[in-house]
């Protein structure tokens, strides 16, 4: 997914001279092409996050379209000031480009594991963001993102996930997708839990014959208030699900945008996402989602337990 | 550098001080202090040295000037109201709801102002990104980026500097407003920044220091920057004294910023300025 964002900014930078790479202190060889073929867009300016962002914002007032490509938690929190005034105050756009979402570096442990770049984001005005769950989605929205003229924060995963979108839906930065047509409940779920949220609603279906319809919200904000609107009212009961913490996440968004706009569905709404605390382990990413309850197993018995059946 | 920083001021910075006390006074509070020190640094630049358009404050041709220590801001509203980027009636707004006058200032508010600034620590990052593009559009506009001392003790500074001096930015002019003193105490009392120019020097600029009040000193400094052809940056360290012009506000920590001045205060502001 990470190489697929990245191929696809080198794609977009030959054919719009505007667009601008910057990298802290990636690995060797990143987008060794776009290097060779465009050295005076291409930036790696060490690990240095507050004055790369700085540096883009600089740029972007210049008219240029910066993608800032580092590892998520460093990309979000340690430049968090820079993110709120040179970007988003300003409201340049600026792509911030973020390898890792959730708990992809496991083993690197918690300085590494982005569980609060969601909620962090997210409050700030101005700020987008897009969690895709798989590469085709992931180029679709990059190559969406060039027109966003306000900053934007887009969350990587491992890579390598099952490919569930097809070239043929319609992807649009702000637009949710809906997976599966729902019954009685509705799983909404962003990033790469969507795959395993459908895994979940077709063993419901199969084990319980009962319709699931799985709701997958790429962009995080602004939310799909259309689509929202449209389903909330037509289930009986919804779940949200992401790798992110429970708290100002997109499980919270969905239960601020249900209370705002559809005060009488709140009370259907159940969240799933990572709890209160650090993670204090290391192991793999599924590893890590499997000790945090992020399951396929624990999305269907919280469906089952919501549904009473 | 001369060594006597107690230079008297002239006509012209009188009145751009008294643009900035109309406005302290308007409001009764205010960064004073940190706006007096740099009265001069700006007036060399607007007055000698950077291109710039008040019709169109954007005009792709202008030198780009940040004043990275926003809340030394009233300095720039007041040169900026001078060269007619707004009227100066606005100095009696300022701090008022809706005024364009901010405590900090804001470039969506204020013609001229290129970047919102007010955190420490921004102005230089955004000035390299600046300098970068202009570079790139093989632009000949230059980018002057004003700092203050306290604020050097933020590291993303540092960072930046790292970056200007990787892509030989000799586009970029950085300004130190080095009044000695910063919110708590004098500056060598809370991070002794010392010996700066060494430091300076260490990490690849062209550096040189002038009296910051002397227009002919300014004038000569930022005129070289100008016209040198060099593969650096370059830094002005800018001996200047904190509330330059008011004797009781002049090197004293307690000047810095103001909730509200007393009736002997407002005398003595008005009888400094005339």
């Amino acid at each position: 997914m990470r190489k697929k964002c990245l191929d696809t900014i080198y794609e977009l930078a030959k054919k719009n001279k505007k667009i601008i790479f910057i990298g802290s202190d990636l690995g060797p060889n990143v987008l060794d092409s776009f290097k060779k073929k465009f050295p005076n867009r291409f930036f790696m300016e060490g690990v240095s996050e507050q004055s790369i962002i700085g540096i883009a914002a600089g740029m972007a007032m210049e008219g240029n379209i910066p993608f800032v490509n580092t590892i998520s938690t460093f990309l979000t929190r340690r430049c968090y000031e820079q993110i709120v005034i040179d970007l988003c105050l300003h409201n340049l756009p600026v792509k911030l480009v973020g390898n890792g979402g959730g708990l992809v570096y496991a083993p690197l442990g918690p300085t590494h594991q982005a569980i609060e770049d969601l909620s962090i984001m997210r409050v700030i005005p101005n700020m987008s963001i897009v969690a895709p769950c798989d590469e085709v989605e992931m180029e679709m929205l990059v190559r969406d993102s060039v027109k966003l003229k306000s900053p934007l924060y887009i969350r990587i995963a491992r890579g390598g996930e099952e490919i569930i979108s097809s070239k043929k839906e319609n992807f649009k930065i702000g637009k949710g997708i809906l997976k599966k047509k729902p019954g009685k409940i509705l799983f909404i779920s962003t990033g790469v839990m969507t795959q395993r949220t459908l895994k979940a609603a077709k063993e419901i279906e199969e084990k319980k014959s009962l319709k699931c319809g799985v709701l997958h919200v790429a962009t995080i904000k602004p939310l799909d208030k259309k689509i929202l609107s449209f389903w909330i009212p037509k289930v009986e009961k919804i779940i949200t699900v992401e790798e992110n913490i429970l708290a100002g996440g997109f499980g919270s968004s969905i239960l601020e945008f249900t209370s705002e706009n559809l005060p009488n569905h709140v009370n259907k709404i159940s969240r799933m996402g990572l709890p209160d605390r650090f993670v204090d382990k290391y192991g793999s990413q599924d590893e890590l989602c499997e000790d945090n309850g992020l399951t396929v197993k624990n999305i269907y018995n919280l469906a089952k337990k919501t549904l009473g059946i | 550098m001369s060594k006597e920083l107690k230079i008297k001021l002239d006509k012209r910075s009188k009145f751009l001080r008294s643009n900035i006390t109309r406005a302290l006074l308007s409001a009764n509070r205010g960064h004073f202090g940190s706006s007096m020190s740099l009265v001069e640094i700006l007036r060399v630049l607007y007055d000698d040295i950077i291109f710039f358009d008040h019709k169109n404050p954007k005009n792709e041709k202008r030198d780009r000037v940040i004043l990275s220590k926003g809340h030394g801001c009233l300095a720039l509203y007041s040169i900026l109201a001078d060269k007619n980027f707004f009227n100066v009636k606005e100095f009696d707004n300022f701090l008022k709801l809706e005024s364009i006058l901010g405590g900090h200032p804001e470039n969506e508010k204020v013609p001229g102002v290129e970047a919102s600034t007010g955190a420490l620590g921004h102005g230089l990052p955004i000035a390299v990104g600046m300098a970068l593009s202009l570079k790139l559009k093989k632009s000949n506009s230059k980018v002057y980026v004003i700092l203050g001392d306290g604020e050097l003790n933020e590291g993303s500074n540092w960072e930046a500097m790292m970056s200007a001096k990787k892509h030989k930015l000799n586009n970029l002019k950085i300004i130190i407003d080095y009044n000695k003193i910063q919110s708590y105490d004098f500056v060598k009392n809370v991070v002794d920044l010392e010996p700066l120019n060494k430091k300076f020097n260490s990490f690849g600029f062209d550096v040189s220091e002038v009296n910051g009040h002397s227009i002919s000193e300014l004038k000569k400094n930022f005129l070289k920057f100008k016209k040198q052809k060099i593969n650096k940056s370059s830094i002005t360290i800018c001996h200047t004294i904190k509330g330059k012009g008011f004797e009781v506000a002049e090197n004293n920590p307690n000047w810095h910023h103001r909730n509200s001045f007393t009736e002997d205060e407002k005398k003595m502001i008005y009888k400094s300025i005339l």
